[in-house]
């Protein structure tokens, strides 16, 4: 089979042990690679403490990855998640991936924690733990300063060494592997940073075959208006989505209590154009460069970022969201759950907070500061709760939600319910057809068939995630031309339903490890605002209060069609 | 579940493509809804249901002439016989469909094994089985998108093969039957009624477009109900949503403004800057877009040799019109060989245009009046130089 090095390395930071061990076939065969080589890796560790010695940090490689295939360069970061104590994955781009590739490895697992800071560097078959006492404290920027362009990088900010519960890691400066703090997981093993880099090709089994489906992938994406359209990620970023939610009156304002903010104009992607004027950048491997990078190397940020730092704060000064962006990615922070946990903190506070203290909270979350500082770096729901309010949170299995209002799409109503990582839009994410239309529109005040469609749709991103491509490419190309294209690489037959069977497979394998450390159905809700307030009616759209019953039937529905009935059956019996 | 299915059965009975006794409509949340029950060999496709991961399932035996069509192309294409598949050379199958499997019996492994490929599959001597990954209806559009295709292959081979002197004496006497058939159900209507002059404000604009977007559809000029259209104001552009059916346009319609304020035309047709550059470059404010069937065939009619006839669709470098209405290459959406670079300029000497293996532009200056009796016109025009060049070559 080829695509793979069957080569991996693990590293025992406790003991300084680098072992080079071979890649299962049966792993790649059954888990693909990425996120499912990570809960394959995890499964024996999982009962751990995410801060525990044996808990490993997983930075895993698909079979796609440094091969023509298009959004190719990919990994996926895997642990337990801090914040929600759930197996967590991050799929992140930059080109870390792509050099953990060629430098001969499918994956790289780490587990242990050094007993001074340390770095790893992986050049090629050298692989080195070096002291890094000297960076202490260093911010992402400072700390990868020392390594050109022939290097990737994968580092921590303060944040991450303090064990703020949203930490993420920075592959090369600007890609975060944002969510669930896994910068805090790498912080609890005193490792601030890995470099690597590495020359060696990956054996693609026929490549002509791989040119036929490459070519197919891109006629398809050139069709997609989301993609490659004039107002498309291609061209606008994701912050192109800025005008659509808040056309569809959707966007989070005030800590969720609205779905309007007059003000988004703002921010848009109209607005940061006209601003910056910004050039497409993007991963190895990717023909849609969706990153942009404005004048003044102002980094143009993703939609999440945007409206949580704009209307969830009712926030529109732009440059405060330029900068809370640049903060959060220098420091180590997820800007979701950081701009997320200040709006809980400002409606708890009973006021809005101002754009320059925005920035000064940052600061002091990231440094653990005492007081306000380290109660908000636990996250929103620990906060809320330690302040008796833990309905404020507004999170899924205290996972901070995006910017997308479940009040105005109920598939993405009941897909942050049964994310198996907490409140995320990128499980099943359901606006790709309730708001982009694609690959077919939905009504997205219905829960009418949303059961099925969410267990579809969370089997295949599972399947995404371990190839390890983009799941923007999906807006435009499904299961089946990717099949045509591994096929092309590994040389062995699949087809869409064989990858299925595999996203299936790792979803149900979360679903496990979550079980194991007692999630139950109790965990699969939403907070209880979306059920009892009416969100920014208006131009004849009304976001109403999501009918609860309405929302339990399709979740008993969800659990019938996965085969999880028995669950809120033994919960039901209970209560 | 029920209220969808009968929805998309109801537009197969329309366009012709199937009665509903004679198709198996399955959907799925946690149970299964299925149009009626199963008779004989059909139980076979809940097994098929059972072993995918998708919202539905579609299966019908073709009212005529497709199904003549489909027993046609089936039989007499040699590339089925060596490899299971056809090869339509059309824009849709090019994009979406790729290629269709052929699978020889009515069992469930052998269409789940077809359908693990392909959105769809052709079961020899049954009919056309399609899935909805995602919604029942996307079944609905790979089944008229697999009779539409089989459709302009039937009669793009039959045209090819008539100029090579190859068809059998079988094939000229099936062709004959088809024809017949075919008269009948692709003659083109005559003009609807449809609003007259500038309409007053946006709310008459979108109703505007959602009565031209009905005819197009109940005219049979496009594939399934997927085309697009466009109407340009002072400042905006009102274009429908991508994968909005004509038919029903109502609340599918995007206010794009002409100055890149916003980007809520990231739902907009996948067309939206062919549409806008035509505006831009044309002054002409409706615009219509669909797939007339021998508009499409007859864009594919070209006897020049010595050409890579993988280029054709989208950098043919000759200039090419049938009965004086311009052909034009380009691929669908975006990128250095799409349609938007190529339709726009045809469209500013002519009021309308085909593009190769695709579908039909065509515009107008108020309102959708002319578009529309210019895309009749064309299709009415290729449809009868089809079946003159045929004559002329001795099949009648």
């Amino acid at each position: 089979m080829s695509g793979y090095t069957f080569r991996s390395i693990r590293i025992d930071l406790s003991t300084r042990t680098v072992e080079i061990v071979p890649t299962p076939e049966m792993l790649c065969e059954e888990y693909l690679g990425g996120r499912g080589f990570g809960v394959a890796l995890l499964s024996d560790a999982i009962t751990h403490s995410w801060n525990a010695p044996e808990m490993p940090l997983v930075f895993a490689t698909g079979p796609l990855v440094g091969t023509a295939a298009p959004t190719s360069g990919r990994m996926s970061v895997v642990s337990r998640s801090p914040l929600t104590g759930t197996i967590f994955d991050c799929s992140v781009g930059g080109r870390f991936g792509t050099m953990l590739k060629r430098a001969g490895y499918d994956y790289l697992e780490i587990v242990g924690t050094a007993d001074r800071l340390v770095a790893l560097e992986i050049d090629g078959d050298a692989v080195t733990i070096l002291s890094a006492g000297e960076l202490r404290g260093r911010t992402v920027s400072e700390a990868a300063a020392g390594y050109d362009s022939s290097w990737s990088t994968a580092v921590i900010g303060p944040a991450g060494e303090l064990r703020v519960r949203y930490a993420s890691i920075m592959i090369d400066g600007h890609y975060s592997a944002g969510r669930g703090g896994l910068g805090a997981v790498m912080g609890a093993k005193n490792l601030k940073l890995i470099a690597i880099r590495g020359g060696g090709t990956v054996t693609v089994a026929d490549p002509a075959m791989l040119a036929t489906a490459r070519d197919a992938i891109m006629r398809l994406l050139r069709t997609s208006q989301a993609v490659f359209g004039e107002f498309g990620l291609a061209e606008f970023g994701t912050a192109a989505l800025v005008d659509l939610m808040h056309a569809r009156r959707m966007e989070p304002t005030e800590n969720f209590r609205k779905t309007l903010f007059p003000q988004a104009g703002a921010y848009s992607g109209y607005a940061m154009r006209v601003r910056f004027n910004p050039k497409k950048t993007g991963c190895a491997g990717c023909p849609v460069l969706c990153k942009k990078i404005g004048e003044g190397r102002a980094i143009i940020p993703e939609y999440e970022t945007v409206s949580h730092f704009g209307a969830l704060n009712a926030n529109s000064d732009l440059d405060t969201i330029i900068e809370a962006n640049r903060l959060c990615n220098d420091l180590g922070l997820d800007t979701i759950s950081a701009a997320s946990t200040i709006a809980c903190y400002a409606e708890l506070e009973g006021r809005t907070v101002p754009p320059a203290v925005i920035l000064q909270i940052l600061c002091e979350i990231a440094m653990r500061e005492p007081g306000r500082g380290d109660a908000l770096a636990e996250g929103s729901l620990r906060y809320a709760a330690s302040q008796g309010h833990p309905e404020a949170s507004m999170s899924v299995k205290g996972l901070e939600l995006p910017a997308y209002d479940p009040r105005g799409a109920y598939g993405m109503a009941l897909a942050y319910a049964t994310s198996n990582r907490g409140g995320c839009h990128l499980r099943a994410y359901p606006v790709s057809h309730e708001i982009l239309r694609r690959p077919v529109a939905t009504d997205r005040f219905s829960f009418e068939g949303k059961a099925r469609i969410v267990r579809i749709a969370e089997d295949m991103n599972a399947v995404v995630d371990s190839l390890t491509a983009c799941k923007f490419v999906f807006f435009a190309v499904s299961l089946e031309e990717y099949a045509k294209a591994l096929s092309a690489v590994t040389g062995r037959d699949h087809d869409a339903q064989s990858l299925f069977r595999v996203g299936e497979r790792i979803w149900n394998a979360e679903r496990a490890l979550n079980r194991a450390n007692g999630f139950t159905v109790m965990d699969d809700d939403l907070p209880q605002r979306f059920f009892r307030e009416e969100g920014s009616s208006g131009a004849r759209v009304s976001i109403l209060p999501i009918d609860r019953k309405a929302f339990l039937a399709a979740r008993a529905n969800y659990y019938r069609i996965r085969g999880y009935a028995e669950e809120l059956a033994s919960h039901e019996e209970t209560r | 579940m029920e209220r969808v299915i009968r929805k998309y059965i109801g537009k197969i009975e329309a366009q012709g493509l199937a009665c509903r006794n004679d198709l198996l409509f399955l959907a799925r949340d946690a149970d299964i809804y299925a149009n009626r029950p199963a008779v004989g060999s059909e139980q076979e496709l809940f097994g098929v249901l059972e072993g995918m991961n998708c919202s539905a399932l579609l299966f019908a035996r073709l009212a005529e002439p497709y199904r003549s069509i489909l027993d046609e192309v089936v039989l007499r294409d040699d590339i089925v016989a060596e490899s299971g598949c056809l090869f339509p050379r059309d824009a849709e199958t090019r994009t979406f469909l790729h290629d269709i499997p052929v699978v020889d019996s009515f069992s469930a492994e052998a269409i789940r094994s077809a359908l693990a490929r392909r959105k769809t599959a052709i079961i020899r001597n049954h009919g056309i089985v399609t899935y909805g990954g995602v919604t029942p209806e996307q079944a609905f559009i790979f089944f008229s998108s697999a009779c539409f295709t089989t459709f302009v292959k039937y009669f793009s081979d039959t045209l090819r093969g008539a100029q090579q002197g190859a068809l059998s004496a079988g094939a000229i006497a099936g062709f004959c039957r088809i024809w017949q058939e075919t008269e009948r159900v692709c003659s083109v209507k005559g003009m609807p009624l449809l609003h007259a002059g500038i309409p007053a404000d946006e709310d008459a604009v979108c109703a505007m477009m959602a009565e031209a977007g009905r005819a197009v559809v109940e005219a049979h000029l496009v594939d399934s109900c997927f085309g697009n259209i466009s109407y340009g104001t002072d400042d905006t552009i009102f274009i429908s949503q991508t994968g909005s059916s004509l038919d029903e346009l109502d609340g599918c319609i995007d206010a794009v403004p002409l100055a890149g304020t916003s980007s809520v035309g990231i739902t907009a047709s996948s067309e939206l800057t062919a549409h806008r550059r035509i505006l831009e470059g044309t002054g002409l404010n409706a615009i219509l877009h669909g797939h007339p069937r021998f508009s499409v065939i007859m864009s594919m009619d070209c006897e020049r040799s010595g050409c890579d006839r993988e280029r054709c669709y989208k950098a043919c470098p000759e200039s090419r019109s049938v009965a004086g209405i311009p052909i034009v290459s380009g691929e669908i959406g975006t990128g250095p060989t799409a349609l938007l670079h190529t339709v726009p300029e045809a469209l500013r000497h002519s009021p309308g245009v085909i593009v190769y293996g695709h579908g039909v532009f065509t515009a107008g200056r108020d309102d959708f009046r002319e578009a529309f009796a210019a895309l009749q016109r064309i299709e009415r025009t290729c449809m009868d130089t089809y079946r003159t060049k045929l004559s002329a070559l001795g099949v009648h």
